[in-house]
């Protein structure tokens, strides 16, 4: 496992798409690092010919009828927009 | 009468409700003044709607006098169900005790909502959490903190801190929670109350607000292992919105519970002997081992079990749960619903600054530990591996399982800490989830109820665990117990 040193915050904070504030950064950065050093506690297990589990109880094959059914109406699905224009969403520009 | 009926059961009220003693709106009215009365103090509530409520109890009462068969088949007829703030009710506040969420609306029902309606509850209040369901005493709540009702000064626990409270405090008969990694069952412990998180699969997600989905489970608060067997009667069930429950029928939990009791079986119970070794507060330990006396004077067989990764769980949960909660909390970007930044000058800098003003302290330590863990380079060394250790966690219990019907452990290591002892120290705060973590990566169903309390007044809970989809003998087990004990009637003075 990797030292808990080798966490690059500003890295980690931009694939997150999270904007740190300076004190932030830095109060992170150490309480962050303890939960690494305690984390390398699992470098302790023997791991070898052990499968994953990313579900205790997997359920495989779930599929539904491909029919069309009744969503949200344009206006319930609106209801919690920061902005919106014309039956739309609207954000800030994204093209020049 | 009115301060009597703030601490029945579901049961009793049903009755007094069935001959005609107590109406659904008179039964309302005494929850909301007794909420009023106390909640400024205990802040169970993020927010509740009087004026709904007694409409529902209004309609509920209605249905009672027109329906021949009165209230059977609907075993929670006019009876006030709260519900944590992460569980979406149609038309009322959804907020995730978040600033990313104040001021969103559900545009619809969760299932477990639409199965209370269906039985009759009243869906009473929006419960206060540690922000996004992560923590372990409702302190991170973005709308300040709920306290516990044995001390004011202390934590309910968390995550699910509001369901616990209410209960306690007589401001809801029953509540729904949900539990990632011990939301229910610490807080419950804390609080005095039963809690019980069911088998993964078991009730459907659709509706509750993800933070780590393969963990996430809703379940139900209650004055006793009673009530809590009706509540996860009423929400169980395969649902076809949600690919991760399970179609399994669902028994009549409150008559499989009776009749076990009745059958006289001997249970087998194992007692892990690394949930009683170092961190396990002596008062705590004692009541814990006075339960498991009772249950070998009940008759129970006691066997010492080992779960011998128990020490990894907190460190394998805390990189699965934070690596999903990185993926799943991706959505809030201010762009379809939730806080948007009023400084942001692009898309890009839309998500970097709604984000970062929308979520709090823990709830960013997480996402970026989370994304950390699944980035390029490191997801081998930290995910890859947290799910191997996930799989003998798991492989522990089910060993377990093959010698006895049922574990036995304290539900958390020490009674309620103060406010603001741990939260300088995510790690301290982590700690406190030591004896409820497993049971979430193993995907088991688990119980918290009460068995005794501290010189200074604190209850202390224990914790039995069952086998998957075998929550009829786990409530069985937990009944047993409770049958033989008195601590569920005492009251908090508030």
């Amino acid at each position: 496992m990797p030292k808990p040193e080798t966490l690059d915050l500003d890295h980690v904070a931009n694939l997150a798409r999270i904007s740190l504030a300076p004190e932030e950064k830095a109060r992170f950065a150490a309480q962050i690092g303890d939960v690494l050093s305690y984390i390398a506690q699992l470098n302790e297990v023997d791991v070898s010919g052990v499968e994953p589990t990313a579900h205790a109880f997997p359920v495989v094959n779930v599929w539904a009828a491909d029919v069309a059914e009744p969503g949200l109406s344009v206006e319930d699905a609106l209801g919690n927009a920061p902005a919106k224009s014309r039956n739309m969403f609207a954000v800030p520009r994204v093209v020049e | 009468m009115k301060n009597e009926l703030l601490h029945r059961t579901v049961s009793e009220l049903s009755k007094l409700m069935d001959s005609g003693e107590l109406s659904a709106v008179e039964l309302m009215r005494a929850v909301i003044a007794r909420t009023k009365e106390v909640d400024g103090r205990v802040r169970a509530f993020n927010s509740f709607d009087e004026e709904d409520a007694l409409s529902q109890a209004r309609a509920s009462d209605q249905f009672r006098s027109k329906s021949p068969r009165g209230a059977r088949g609907r075993p929670l007829e006019g009876i006030p169900i709260g519900l944590k703030d992460v569980i979406a009710v149609a038309g009322q506040p959804l907020t995730a005790s978040s600033r990313m969420l104040e001021g969103f609306v559900s545009p619809y029902d969760a299932t477990v909502t639409q199965k209370l309606k269906a039985a009759g509850a009243v869906c009473w209040g929006r419960l206060n959490l540690d922000e996004f369901a992560m923590g372990s005493s409702t302190e991170n709540s973005a709308f300040g903190p709920t306290s516990n009702p044995w001390d004011l000064e202390r934590v309910p626990g968390g995550s699910s801190g509001g369901s616990a409270a209410a209960v306690a405090a007589g401001e809801a008969v029953a509540t729904l929670g949900s539990d990632t990694g011990g939301s229910i069952r610490q807080p419950a412990a804390l609080c005095g109350v039963v809690g019980l998180k069911p088998t993964y699969g078991r009730v459907s997600r659709y509706g509750l607000i993800a933070f780590a989905s393969s963990l996430d489970q809703i379940g139900p608060f209650a004055r006793s292992v009673g009530d809590a067997a009706t509540l996860l009667g009423v929400i169980s069930g395969h649902d076809r919105r949600d690919s991760t429950s399970v179609d399994l029928e669902v028994p009549d939990y409150g008559r499989a519970v009776a009749e076990l009791g009745k059958s006289g079986r001997k249970w087998r119970l194992g007692i892990p002997r690394e949930y009683f070794g170092e961190g396990l507060d002596p008062e705590v330990g004692a009541a814990v081992q006075a339960a498991i006396d009772e249950y070998r004077r009940l008759g129970a067989e006691i066997r010492e079990v080992s779960l011998p990764h128990t020490k990894y769980a907190v460190g394998a949960y805390y990189i699965i749960a934070t690596a999903e909660c990185s993926s799943n909390l991706a959505r809030y970007d201010g762009v379809r619903y939730g806080h948007r930044s009023k400084d942001a000058r692009d898309a890009l800098d839309l998500y970097f600054k709604s984000r970062a003003e929308g979520f709090g302290a823990e709830v960013k330590r997480r996402i970026i530990l989370g994304t950390y863990v699944l980035s390029s380079g490191y997801y081998d060394a930290y995910y890859l591996r947290a799910q191997k250790v996930r799989t003998l966690i798991r492989r522990d219990f089910l060993e377990a399982y093959k010698q006895v019907d049922a574990i036995v452990t304290p539900t958390a290591p020490t009674p309620a800490f103060r406010r603001g002892e741990k939260a300088a120290n995510p790690l301290a705060m982590y700690l406190n989830d030591i004896y409820t973590i497993g049971v979430n990566l193993a995907g088991l169903p688990g119980i918290s109820l009460p068995c005794g309390f501290t010189r200074s007044g604190l209850p202390i809970g224990l914790q039995v665990i069952g086998q998957p989809f075998k929550e009829a003998e786990l409530l069985a087990v937990a009944r047993a117990y409770e049958e033989r004990s008195d601590w569920g009637s005492r009251r908090p003075q508030l």
